[in-house]
């Protein structure tokens, strides 16, 4: 639908184009949602924009993520409507010409500037900041047209960086780093102000783009995940403890109890009419846990040791074992220490992992684990391997894999790279996808996605 | 369907009027709220532990005067508990009482009446002759089983008793349900509701709060103590300090006679707002010191 077709239905049809756009977004808006959004429109006084936004959200938007792709559409929907609207209108800003010229001394002005309004937070500074850039950096040169690079090469010529930069004189604000979502935000306004110089240019709207995975997902630095895992292995617990329940009501298998048997007996005249079976013990989780830290996961590891230490927290029965070249077993160091910092330390310090060339021997690391625990495997305990399968060109020992899954009763792999990489290179996490269920996991939804598909068995095998 | 007495004008009025029963609310939260009064519809409020979701509710009930109804959930929680009940040992009494005489069927037509009905909170709040605001606290700590049966409740108001018929609602309550976040809710039941996520108030919202409630408390300290909450809530914690928290903390400090939180008093103190052993460590080595440095400075 063209947007010349809704703009005579007024707001209603501003309104259902705007549902269709959360629709698109993979938010669930049914005509039911959509009904009381108009019911409220019809209590609240709409023209006030906060109270429009609310409204709209209290109706439409129904968890917390949900809450966060609602404001992005709802920015980026009035936004594209409010210049299409002054695309055709023939509204121009006029004020643009005389930051035309802007000398390298100037620029060093203009960075300071920003820089002291992101430290303070001031939103309206940094939106009027945004569109002097904008302007600037029109001049100086032509963009690339892909508004996501030039954002990014706006940022780097300003030197916004988030991390300290210690070479810079005291005075400079920028000196210490900027706060990260001061920076986030100024990205947006950078972006929202090339979309609006490019809608002026061309007197047409570009087509919508869908929101990036990225612009969705919360942001969180890796630490402040750790409650959020915390709370996922929580319900993993809590999942793999009321599993058993389920499985016993498919399984016929049943050992006779005989001496209640016979006891029963005694009411019948010795005669076995009622069998009287044993209890089934819901059985304990065993859950043994390999860890990969070697460089070519530093990134995600502190998301795995995070993982590992909230599984720790949980289970009792539980083997966590660290490996880069070779295999260490790390229970101890989690059974003592409580503090994540203090566990991550411990690992990194004196955990004692061999560690001669940095590199992962997948090969080496079986046998080993296996050596290790061979007796202990039984088909009650669940194997997880946290790692990237990237053998550095090692022999990769599926066989041994195959005998460690073989010997456990679940295996499951967690892969810390976007699948798209998956056996690319020395990747090769299809030699042991065989023999388990591999996850892509770099997130803590992802984690989550892991833990739902542990609940549903049937269908663990078919993802 | 007659509504409260007192049904307000607009969103500020229920701001004012929360405001005035000792409640703080949000922009969001007075609208939401306002609308909660204007349609009848029930509102799932979600949010961190601590940020005043049951508190809206109670707020919200004596600011329109009417009763608090409060179904606490738990794991396994099931329709006796919630619905109804037969009070089965006076049906029992009274079959023994009338045991000779009477004709089966006239016992069986007596003991089934609402005389022998246990009405647990969600029956209550349906069947009472004023307007209630019912609290369904916690509404993530049951199954999924329990959700379905509120469905009934929540769209139609109606509850079905097989030996008495359907119970409708003589009034139209207001329906809060509370959620942790700790499981998804189906579909069905969020689709019912208007939705309201509850965050950490902002720094000044806070510091009105903290004065609110410990109004004896000076300005300075007030707004020292609001941005060290600050300051431990960002911190990576297991437990976060709550409203409440912050709250108790204030009355803490003022019992106590604080002039400043400094390194001394926060040591001290420190465990009304954090809970746990190994975030105590965490907060006293992040916060403890960046309290010490402008003191020594000074």
């Amino acid at each position: 639908m063209s947007p010349e077709d809704v703009s005579a239905e007024g707001l209603p049809g501003r309104i259902l184009e705007f549902g269709e756009e959360l629709r698109g977004e993979g938010i669930a808006v049914g005509t039911s949602e959509l009904l009381d959004a108009f019911e409220v429109l019809g209590e609240i006084n709409w023209v006030s924009e906060e109270d429009f936004r609310e409204g709209l959200a209290a109706t439409l938007a129904k968890s917390q993520e949900d809450r966060r792709v609602f404001e992005l559409v709802f920015d980026r929907f009035f936004f594209r409507a409010v210049e299409l609207a002054a695309a055709r209108h023939g509204v121009q800003e006029e004020d643009r010409a005389f930051l035309a010229e802007l000398s390298e001394r100037e620029l060093d002005a203009l960075r300071a500037q920003i820089a002291a309004a992101m430290r303070d937070g001031s939103e309206g500074a940094m939106r009027d900041l945004a569109r002097m850039t904008i302007a600037a950096f029109a001049r100086r040169q032509e963009g690339s047209g892909v508004i996501g690079v030039d954002v990014q090469r706006i940022r780097r010529a300003l030197g916004l960086r988030a991390e300290p930069q210690p070479e810079l004189p005291a005075e400079d604000p920028r000196r210490d780093g900027l706060p990260r979502d001061a920076l986030r935000r100024f990205e947006a306004l950078l972006r929202r102000e090339l979309e609006r110089s490019q809608i002026e240019r061309t007197g047409n709207l570009p087509p919508a783009r869908p929101l990036g995975e990225l612009d969705r997902a919360l942001p969180s630095g890796p630490l402040a995940d750790l409650a959020a895992v915390h709370r996922v292995v929580a319900q993993l617990r809590r999942r793999l403890a009321t599993q058993g329940l389920q499985a016993r009501g498919h399984r016929h298998r049943a050992h006779v109890d005989v001496r209640r048997t016979m006891r029963a007996s005694l009411q019948t005249g010795g005669v076995p009419v009622v069998l009287k079976f044993r209890p089934r013990r819901p059985r304990r989780p065993e859950i043994y846990v390999l860890c990969d830290v070697s460089t070519s996961v530093t990134s995600a590891s502190v998301f795995f040791l995070s993982v590992l230490h909230a599984l720790h927290d949980t289970f009792r029965k539980m083997r966590s074992f660290v490996f880069i070249e070779r295999i260490s077993e790390v229970t101890d160091i989690f059974e003592k220490e409580r503090s994540f910092k203090a566990v991550s330390e411990r690992i990194a310090g004196d955990a004692g992992v061999a560690d001669i060339s940095g590199y992962t021997d997948y090969g080496r690391v079986w046998s080993e684990f296996l050596t290790q625990v061979e007796d202990d495997l039984n088909p009650r305990s669940t194997v997880i391997v946290l790692g990237d399968a990237r053998t550095n060109g090692r022999d990769p020992r599926a066989d041994v894999f195959a005998q460690i899954a073989a010997r456990a009763g679940r295996t499951f792999w967690l892969n810390p790279e976007p699948r798209l990489y998956w056996n690319y290179g020395d990747s090769v996490i299809a030699a042991y996808e065989e023999y388990c269920t591999a996850f892509e996991c770099w997130t803590t939804a992802q984690l989550e996605d892991f833990v739902r598909a542990l609940t549903r068995p049937a269908i663990v095998g078919a993802r | 369907m007659p509504t409260s007495s007192p049904s307000p004008a607009s969103i500020a009025d229920v701001a004012e009027g929360l405001r005035a029963v000792g409640y703080l609310p949000g922009e969001s939260t007075a609208l939401v709220a306002y609308l909660a009064t204007k349609l009848g519809k029930p509102v799932l409020v979600e949010g961190p532990a601590g940020v005043g979701k049951t508190e809206l509710a109670k707020a919200l009930a004596s600011y329109l005067g009417r009763e608090l109804v409060r179904l606490q959930c738990y794991e396994g929680l099931d329709e006796a508990k919630a619905l109804y009940e037969w009070n089965y040992r006076k049906q029992l009494l009274r079959i023994q009482a009338e045991a000779s005489g009477t004709g089966w069927d006239a016992v069986q037509d007596d003991i089934f009446g609402e005389e022998f009905l246990l009405a647990r909170p969600l029956m209550t709040a349906i069947a009472s002759e004023l307007p209630v605001v019912l609290l369904i606290d916690e509404i993530d700590k049951t199954d999924q089983e329990f959700e379905a049966m509120l469905l009934e409740v929540l769209s139609d108001f109606q509850i079905s008793i097989p030996e008495l018929g359907r119970v409708e609602a003589r009034t139209h309550p207001i329906v809060l349900l509370t959620s942790n976040n700790s499981r998804e809710l189906t579909e069905a039941l969020k689709r019912r509701c208007l939705y309201l996520w509850l965050d950490y108030p902002s720094l000044e919202h806070e510091l009105e709060i903290v004065r609110l409630h410990a109004p004896e408390l000076s300005e300075t300290v007030a707004r020292r103590l609001v941005e060290v909450i600050g300051m431990v809530r960002a911190l990576d914690l297991k437990k976060p300090p709550s409203i409440a928290e912050s709250i108790d903390w204030a009355r803490a400090l003022l019992l106590l006679g604080a002039e400043d939180i400094d390194a001394d008093t926060f040591t001290e103190t420190m465990s009304v707002i954090v809970k746990h052993r190994t975030d105590m460590d965490v907060v006293a080595e992040r916060v403890g010191l960046k309290l010490r440095s402008p003191a020594d400075v000074a």
